[in-house]
């Protein structure tokens, strides 16, 4: 455990707390320090309030005093990824279109953390509308990773990883549409929980792709995982995809659920270019598991190749559709230029979006356009229902998957100019968005540079308690998550 | 790589509302050129029989009863307007 | 050359509901400006629509009642385009897979006089969707203004088949769903409000041909009349384009119906491509056979079987139905009242209400709203229908069917004769007293006619028209109306006329 506050965890800090060995505002307090004194150096954050930070943190001190604690959470900073609203604060996706929104509703993952007691703690920096594998492409500026700031903290939700790894927040939400949880997740040396689709709620969250995205966590620990999901997990009926799930103990189940499991590797997931320092670390993670008494199967998911490919066609007609919305119109940023509505919309979406956000709506609106549907995304759509069904036939065997997260470490600022290439980071991780799967990415390592490895756990529909149990056995037996970047 | 043959930048930036540069168009027709000859590997998929994927657990007749919930004031549907009148958003003349 | 017109309708209902087709914010006509939004309306960054399962509810009904078949599994897809009147820019409806298929609606063409039935056909149609409707734009000289009110106000989109071949045909065609509509419950059709929209599409060809010629869209046939106006000058135009040698490009028009001319809109997109693909934020619709029987159960009658049965079970006559069927609540009044009238009276009862209480109810309702009479008239004819003030009026009268049912005995009985109980429905509909208690109290009775005496005024009467006896014994049955106004005049018009022409017979059958 961590001497310093902002690096301990949320279950430490809530025994804690109950414990009145400790305030929330004295938590707070230390945590708005720490971010102080970092975010020049990480940029994490795109807004922080101190102030109404620190009301939350006196409430809930004022709730627990009383006897009315709320849980685990009441009283912890948890950082929100500037996707989803939060009334009266900044909503801006790292969108120079939204620079100066500000939203008049809560999203309901917001509801329910206001409703666990949590200290709702800042606007955390992403790629511009979660379009993104490395946090460039925010138009406030990139975020650095706090293991060498020279380097991305990985992307869409690099704010997210990046404040956690740095103890800016105690946790984070981010959102996760091809892997922008758990590979900045893995690149930044924490815990990334991808429910399964449906499990959280998406109204309030800005959307990129309606079909792939879900909201999950960042935390120190498997645990945290747990019991931020449980918070946040549940059917919601302003969203019409929320499934009706009944929500177990996820904190409870981490051990109350056994091994020995069968895990399967898919080959698929250790062909070339795969980076060796990564393979090794996953490998040795494979070891830990057969050493525990699991069962490990090679497996095939013989449509991963195609993947990347689907997803890109479902994401960016989603995209090009869900952005249209951002005109200039009822609100964000309105051009100068143009005479007429027709002008207006032009001339303010480009000024208000950047080069990713633009490549992925022409994409998109091309797949879509007359002529191109059946070929671009009505075959992909059938090719998902392929991607699908080998995962689904894969479980008949296994209760997880364990891949790597990542197949490279967090590589430089600016270093990967060519969108393909960045698209490649998330070839590990899209499969998952594609079936709808749930995936925790949990730190596994270091780089003999120093940079943190992720090994990701893919979990069978809906059984997150099964997932969340396997990575902590993993993790209870590791130490990865009680090293802390140094700076 | 070529751009692909088929993507008419100017016909798509027309249709998405985007005002690209001239710089841009260039450079994003050579750019989505590439991950065009990417995706075009779909087409080796034998997708014969196969039904589309929308969502990845469909269920259905997710809704509500028709009873009327209070929504925003005025004030808050109107508060990120870039501009407005007599509480409704203002536009430019739009010309048909 | 003669030519033929082939006209499709395209005709937007909105659906009555309280909330809106994919959030729950209320609907609403006539609220200050964007009162009526909230996250999903105005399209906010993060909001997500959820159906409205009471319209979904009144677009099945509606298919049921138009003979259309119900999809069992139908999906939302998003129609994508920019316009400042569409918050998200794109607008959820239904491409592939609509709710409804194929159906007809029944019309009614004007016959050659008001009290004739005109010639049935049925219109097919083609399907019909439930989509959203959009915001309000008010075009200003230099700026435009938006309300998002009316956005996401649920709308059925109902289209025909090219099947009308004039302007009569479509008029008659949207009055009736426009009545099927009133009718289910489904909307109140009122299209000042916007609640009913059509657009037209028209071509012409040369008589006898199959193909169809150049198709041109016509836009904002925002009244009844403009429909059939609209409609009619667009034809005439298409004809002298092609008379004068001139070729007719496919286009939408604008029709104005306070100059009656249209004008081509020049869309400043041209070639729409509206990208359909189905909608990621909302789940599909599953209709299974009992849902369908739940709310065929709720359909209503519509008024050309109610027009049907009542000339089958009643026997009254079509220049009654066609002004009884048009307004249910009217409808449903006469047939409580001919129910309890009993057997054979339904006629009279028919008559009363349709020359009596509504002249009582459009003078209430003229008084009330300080408008022209309204009343329910049959669509075939001029196409009104009832206004809410006449089923206000009807709802409130004190005229209750009890009381035209106990008048129409009275009269039949004899107890009354009918200049009393003209003035005994007056006083009905002012008092609501029973028609028994007013004859009573105002001494309108018919005075009891000694029987001996009615027999030698008819007596005089056979003996003073030889002419009409000799015409009736040669099996002319009307003539022996001649011989009843003697009689009455002879009994300073008090005698019961029943009375009076069963002795009139008695007397002529034993000459």
């Amino acid at each position: 455990m961590s001497s310093k506050l902002y690096f301990r965890t949320i279950a430490d800090l809530a025994a804690a707390l109950d414990a009145k060995q400790l305030s929330s505002v004295e938590l707070t307090q230390a945590v708005i320090a720490r971010t102080q004194a970092v975010e020049p150096r990480i940029h994490a954050f795109n807004s922080f309030d101190e102030a109404d930070a620190l009301a939350q943190a006196a409430a809930s001190d004022a709730r627990r005093a009383a006897g009315q604690s709320c849980g685990p959470l009441d009283g912890i900073p948890i950082g929100l990824k500037d996707v989803i609203a939060v009334t009266g604060q900044p909503l801006t996706a790292s969108s120079k279109m939204l620079k100066d929104f500000v939203s008049p509703y809560d999203a309901t993952v917001t509801t329910k953390l206001k409703k666990a007691g949590a200290v709702l703690w800042g606007r955390l920096n992403c790629d511009e509308f979660a379009m993104g594998s490395s946090t460039e492409n925010s138009a406030f500026g990139p975020t650095g990773n706090p293991w060498d700031p020279t380097r991305v903290p990985g992307g869409s939700s690099g704010g997210s990883s990046a404040a956690l790894a740095a103890g800016e927040a105690i946790a984070t939400l981010g959102s996760d549409t091809g892997g922008s949880i758990r590979q900045p997740a893995a690149l930044c040396g924490v815990v990334g929980l991808k429910p399964t689709y449906g499990l959280v709620s998406r109204f309030g969250l800005i959307a990129f792709a309606s079909s792939l995205d879900q909201i999950g966590p960042f935390t120190r620990t498997v645990e945290d995982a747990a019991i931020v999901l449980g918070a946040i997990a549940g059917h919601d009926e302003r969203d019409s995809t929320s499934f009706q799930a009944e929500i177990p103990d996820y904190r409870a189940a981490l051990t109350s659920q056994r091994g020995p499991w069968k895990l399967g590797i898919p080959k698929e997931y250790f062909a070339a270019g795969l980076d060796p320092e990564i393979a090794t670390a996953v490998e040795k993670a494979i070891a830990f598991y057969q050493s525990q008494g699991c069962e490990i199967r090679e497996v095939s998911l013989p449509h991963t190749q195609y993947c990347l490919d689907t997803y890109y066609v479902i994401a960016t007609a989603e995209a090009s559709s869900n952005l249209s919305r951002y005109d200039g119109i009822r609100y964000g940023h309105r051009s100068a230029v143009g005479k007429d509505a027709v002008d207006i919309y032009a001339h303010s979406r480009a000024e208000g979006f950047g080069p990713e956000v633009k490549r992925r709506i022409i994409l998109g609106t091309y797949v879509l356009s007359s002529g191109y549907y059946d070929a671009y995304y009505l075959r992909a759509q059938k090719v998902r229902t392929l991607i699908r069904q080998d995962f689904l036939h894969a479980f008949r065997d296994v209760d997880a998957l364990l891949t790597p997260t990542s197949p490279m470490p967090a590589f430089k600022i600016g270093e990967k100019a060519d969108p393909l290439a960045l698209y490649l980071c998330d070839i590990y991780t899209i499969g998952v968005n594609l079936a709808g799967l749930p995936a925790i990415s949990v730190p596994c390592g270091f780089t003999k540079s120093g940079l943190p490895i992720g090994a990701q756990l893919i979990g069978q529909p809906w059984k997150e308690s099964n997932l969340l149990a396997i990575a902590h056995a993993y993790e209870r037996a590791h130490d990865w998550s009680a090293q802390f970047p140094i700076f | 790589m070529s751009s692909a043959p088929a993507l008419d930048i100017d016909h798509i930036a027309k249709l998405a509302r985007l005002a690209l540069t001239a710089e841009e168009k260039a450079t994003f027709a050579q750019q989505l050129g590439d991950v065009l000859h990417h995706i075009e590997q779909l087409a080796k998929v034998d997708v014969t029989g196969v039904e589309p994927t929308a969502h990845a657990s469909p269920i259905f007749n997710v809704w509500q009863a028709d009873v009327a919930q209070p929504g925003l004031t005025v004030a808050d549907a109107l508060r990120n307007a870039p501009a407005q009148r007599d509480n409704m958003i203002l536009v430019p003349k739009v010309v048909e | 050359m003669n030519y033929e017109a082939v006209i499709g309708l395209e005709v937007h209902v909105q659906i009555k509901t309280q909330s809106k087709m994919f959030t729950r914010v209320a609907t609403g006509y006539g609220h200050e400006p964007n009162t009526l939004t909230d996250p999903v309306v105005l399209a906010l960054p993060g909001a997500l629509p959820v159906m409205n399962k009471a319209a979904l509810d009144a677009i099945i009904k509606a298919g049921l009642l138009l003979g259309c078949e119900i999809a069992p599994v139908c999906k939302w897809d998003r129609k994508n385009y920019f316009y400042p009147d569409s918050p998200k820019n794109y607008q959820i409806s239904q491409y592939d897979q609509p709710i409804c298929l194929g159906g007809s609606v029944e019309i009614e063409l004007p016959a050659s006089a008001r009290n004739l039935m005109g010639e049935h056909k049925k219109i097919p149609l083609t399907r019909i969707h439930l989509e959203e409707d959009v915001g309000k734009l008010n075009h200003g000289a230099t700026d435009s203004l938006v309300d998002y009110n009316r956005a996401g106000t649920p709308l059925m989109e109902i289209v025909s088949d090219p099947a009308m071949h004039s302007a009569e045909e479509a008029y008659a065609y949207l009055t009736s769903i426009r009545a099927t509509m009133i009718y289910g419950g489904i909307s109140d059709c009122d299209m000042e409000k916007g609640q009913l929209r059509c657009d037209a599409n028209i071509s012409i060809r040369p008589v006898g041909a199959t193909h169809l010629g150049t198709k041109v869209e016509l836009k904002n046939l925002n009244s009844i009349s403009f429909v059939r106006d609209g409609i009619d000058h667009e034809i005439k135009r298409q004809i002298a384009v092609v008379e004068r040698g001139g070729t007719l490009v496919q286009e939408t028009r604008d029709y104005d119906g306070q100059t009656g001319t249209s004008q081509s809109l020049r869309s400043k997109e041209m070639a729409h491509d509206y990208r359909y693909f189905p909608d990621p934020d909302l789940m599909p619709v599953r209709v299974d056979a009992e849902w369908k029987t739940r709310l065929q159960a709720e359909c209503p009658e519509l008024p050309f079987a109610k027009q049907r049965r009542f000339f089958e079970q009643y026997q009254v006559p079509y220049s009654l139905t066609s002004v009884l069927v048009w307004d249910r609540m009217l409808a449903d009044y006469f047939e409580a009242a001919a129910q309890l009238a009993g057997p054979g009276k339904a006629q009279a009862v028919g008559n009363w209400i349709v020359n009596d209480l509504l002249r009582e109810l459009s003078r209430g309702s003229a008084a009330a709203v300080g408008d022209a009479a309204l009343r329910p008239r049959s669509p075939a004819r001029d196409g009104g229908l009832a206004a809410p003030a006449d089923a206000h009026a009807l709802a409130t009268s004190k005229v209750r069917p009890a009381h035209i049912a106990a008048l129409v005995n009275m009269v039949d009985a004899g107890t009354v004769l009918t200049n009393a109980a003209k003035e005994i429905f007056i006083e009905m509909a002012a008092t609501g007293d029973q028609p028994a208690a007013i004859a009573e109290k105002r001494g309108l009775c018919a005075a009891p006619i000694d029987t001996n005496e009615l027999e030698t005024w008819c007596r005089d009467a056979i003996a003073a028209n030889p002419k009409a006896v000799a015409e009736y014994k040669s099996g002319k049955d009307s003539a022996i109306n001649a011989l009843k106004g003697p009689v009455m005049k002879a009994a300073k018009g008090k005698a019961n006329p029943k009375l009076v022409d069963e002795t009139l017979r008695r007397l002529l059958a034993v000459m």
